[in-house]
């Protein structure tokens, strides 16, 4: 067991990784030696050299076109987009190329490319180096979107996209790549199975779903809700493509009481999904109307960015809701 | 311009490729067997046989020429024009006609467009509609042949219209970079749907952007079947031994429409047609090859009589063929199929049944 935090849970998982496969190459901006902005690729230049760790042009569409070329030539890429908010000149290779290739070649050519990307709020980013859009990807059949909020979810995670064989928008949550810190384990083969959620805490009152970054202002929340009296199931759901709605309608089937809590704009959230999900299946044992809370449907702002982020007494606010209906 | 033929046939042995005169023979008779195959899907669309077709006559030179310069392990990337580097290759004239058909013999499970084609076996990629976009995946394939120290190279052709994309700069850039072993082939047939190449480039030429990226540009005849192929063949040999990247832009002429929905008459002229009738490909390397006497006008006909009959009866053959099973529109997606997508499936079977309403999974 090692303390990590999520950055350096990043970083050991990729080194592992490459270690035990050949195959296995990075691509991105400024990953060589300056170990990426983030520095979740430091110290692999120098152990893999130039031909895996590869510092590319700056252009996300020849990033991942590339990298899907080098895919179905049995490589393995992983790629680094610097922020989330900057992948979108390379959208088209991953809407039309990536997510599709398997169905469109009658699954003859899967390209396994994993594309990594710091995603969230709150680091003063403003516009271009905060927003939350999974939801894009989440809408692309053929994709699968991971969002761990830990050390440990990251490695286990990260591990099963890179040992999959499908392509995977890992998005990791970069307000907490450093706060979050943990033992993580250190075998070889730990991985968790995307599509399955974790109960980070049990209660008895209102379910609250969410992921990423989001999971620990939830954390929050939830404590301040407890001096309320207020016993709230907080569930992490980890990965959203495939997403586990299994767990959610166990614990809405015990709490009749749903919060959904994500960073994303609230219109066309993942978070819509999850209302509908239970709304679908569960309408039966819903005690008040699903409550939702997304950042705000505007753009993400600079100087008030902690305002648009949901907030601990925001989410309070929204448990109390669900709760007192 | 490389040029090897003249339009009456006449040629410069100094400058012919070494070419066997069986080699000369079967890229004559891929051309016609290109052509017949454009005839023969105009006309089954036309007929209601098939949805939707995409002509490549006039363009027969680029497509064998090129193709025939590449080795078994090499990769492929054709566009919708090219089914002439599909049969080059290797792939069966039924395959193709599977593929258009969208049957259930198709290897693409009928998902795609008719000539959107894709064949593992011969390394060639099942193409997107988004032109531009597959230049990068020539680039990486070829980067993963380079970084396991094989020989093979990868050949990407595209029209001049796919060089006005970001991910056709992207690629040359990576390619120059990376000094990757690929063939950027572009068959400037001058029209992309409507619009006319000096709509689409202020560049004096399409060669002359490989300067920028740091590599050779060259411009060849695009209806010299020879010119094609030598300068192919240089540019593949030098991506083979480490010399890195070429674009290769060939002049040629797109006779029919953009596709079965395009009405060409709308915005370019008859004459303009006429005078690229002329320099028709097939009617070149013809008069060459008998210039030659490598073969005769009665061989040559001959040659068409059988082909035509071939296809014909391939197209019999394929068209009875049943459609892909409902299930198909199911799998594929990812690896396994997950939880949704499998109850949506076995909704949709429950209630509609069909044949494949047994088999829901994967």
């Amino acid at each position: 067991m090692a303390l990590l935090n999520i950055v350096q849970s990043v970083n050991e998982t990729l080194r592992t990784e490459m270690r035990r496969n050949g195959n296995v190459v990075l691509l991105g901006e400024d990953i060589g030696k300056n170990g990426g902005v983030f520095r979740a690729t430091a110290g692999l230049l120098s152990e893999f050299g130039p031909e895996r760790v590869i510092d590319t042009p700056i252009a996300e569409d020849g990033i991942i076109g590339t990298a899907i070329g080098m895919a179905m030539n049995g490589l393995e890429p992983v790629v680094e987009i610097q922020f989330l908010d900057f992948i979108y000149p390379g959208f088209n290779q991953i809407v039309s190329e990536l997510a599709k290739l398997r169905y469109r070649s009658g699954g003859n050519f899967p390209a396994h490319v994993v594309i990594r990307a710091p995603s969230g709020g709150g680091i003063k980013g403003g516009l271009y180096h905060s927003q939350s859009t999974e939801a894009y990807f989440t809408h692309t059949p053929g994709l699968c979107v991971a969002t761990p909020s830990s050390p440990t979810d990251t490695i286990g995670l990260l591990r099963t996209a890179m040992r999959g064989s499908d392509p995977v928008m890992f998005l990791e949550p970069k307000r907490v790549y450093r706060t979050v810190k943990e033992e993580v384990p250190s075998e070889e083969e730990f991985a968790i199975p995307f599509g399955k959620a974790k109960v980070i805490q049990e209660g008895t009152d209102v379910t609250l779903v969410s992921w990423a970054a989001m999971v620990h202002t939830c954390k929050a929340a939830v404590e301040l809700a407890s001096k309320e009296n207020i016993s709230v199931e907080l569930i992490d759901m980890r990965t959203l493509m495939p997403f586990d709605i299994e767990t959610v309608l166990a614990s809405v089937k015990k709490t009749g009481r749903v919060v959904v809590a994500h960073e994303a704009t609230k219109v066309s959230g993942f978070g819509g999904e999850i209302a509908a999900q239970i709304a679908e299946r569960a309408i039966d044992s819903l005690e008040a109307p699903i409550v939702r809370l997304g950042g705000f449907d505007t753009p993400f702002p600079y100087a008030l960015e902690q305002t648009y982020l949901p907030s601990p007494e925001r989410i309070l606010r929204a448990i109390r809701k669900a709760a007192s209906y | 311009m490389l040029q090897v033929i003249k339009a009456d046939g006449e040629f410069d042995p100094k400058v012919e490729p070494d070419l066997s005169h069986e080699d000369l023979l079967k890229m004559h008779r891929y051309m016609l067997t290109v052509r017949k195959l454009n005839e023969k899907g105009m006309s089954l669309q036309r007929q209601g046989r098939i949805g939707f077709f995409m002509e490549s006559t006039g363009q027969e030179a680029c497509q064998i020429g090129m193709s025939y310069t590449l080795s078994a392990g090499d990769w492929a990337f054709p566009s919708y024009r090219d089914p002439g580097t599909c049969l080059v290759r290797g792939v069966p004239m039924s395959a193709l006609w599977d593929q258009i058909m969208g049957n259930s013999a198709d290897e693409g499970k009928g998902r795609q467009m008719p000539v959107h084609w894709g064949f593992s076996k011969w390394k060639i990629v099942s193409l997107s509609s988004p032109i531009g976009s597959k230049l990068l995946h020539a680039v990486g394939v070829a980067y993963a042949a380079k970084y396991r120290g094989e020989k093979a190279i990868a050949l990407a052709s595209f029209g001049e219209g796919a060089t006005s994309q970001g991910e056709f700069h992207a690629a040359m850039n990576f390619a120059g970079v990376y000094k990757t072993p690929v063939v950027f082939f572009c068959e400037n047939n001058q029209y992309a749907i409507s619009l006319p190449v000096r709509r689409q480039t202020a560049s004096e030429s399409i060669a002359v952007k490989a300067e920028a990226y740091g590599f050779d540009g060259v411009q060849v005849d695009g209806n010299d079947i020879l010119a094609v192929y030598k300068a192919t063949k240089s540019a593949v040999d030098k991506a083979r031994s480490g010399g890195g990247p070429t674009l290769i832009e060939a002049i040629t002429y797109r006779m029919g429409g953009h596709s079965t929905s395009d009405d060409p008459t709308i915005y370019r002229g008859a004459e303009e047609v006429e005078l690229w009738k002329k320099r028709d490909p097939i009617v070149r390397f013809t008069k060459y090859l008998i210039r030659k006497g490598i073969i005769s006008e009665k061989g040559n006909e001959k040659f068409l009589e059988q082909i035509d009959s071939e296809m014909t009866k391939v197209i019999k053959e394929r068209e009875v063929i049943a459609p892909p099973d409902v299930s198909t529109l199911f799998t594929d997606v990812y690896s396994e199929m997950p939880w949704h997508i499998r109850e949506e499936a076995s909704e949709f079977m429950r209630d509609e049944g069909g044949p494949g309403a047994e088999k829901g999974e994967e």
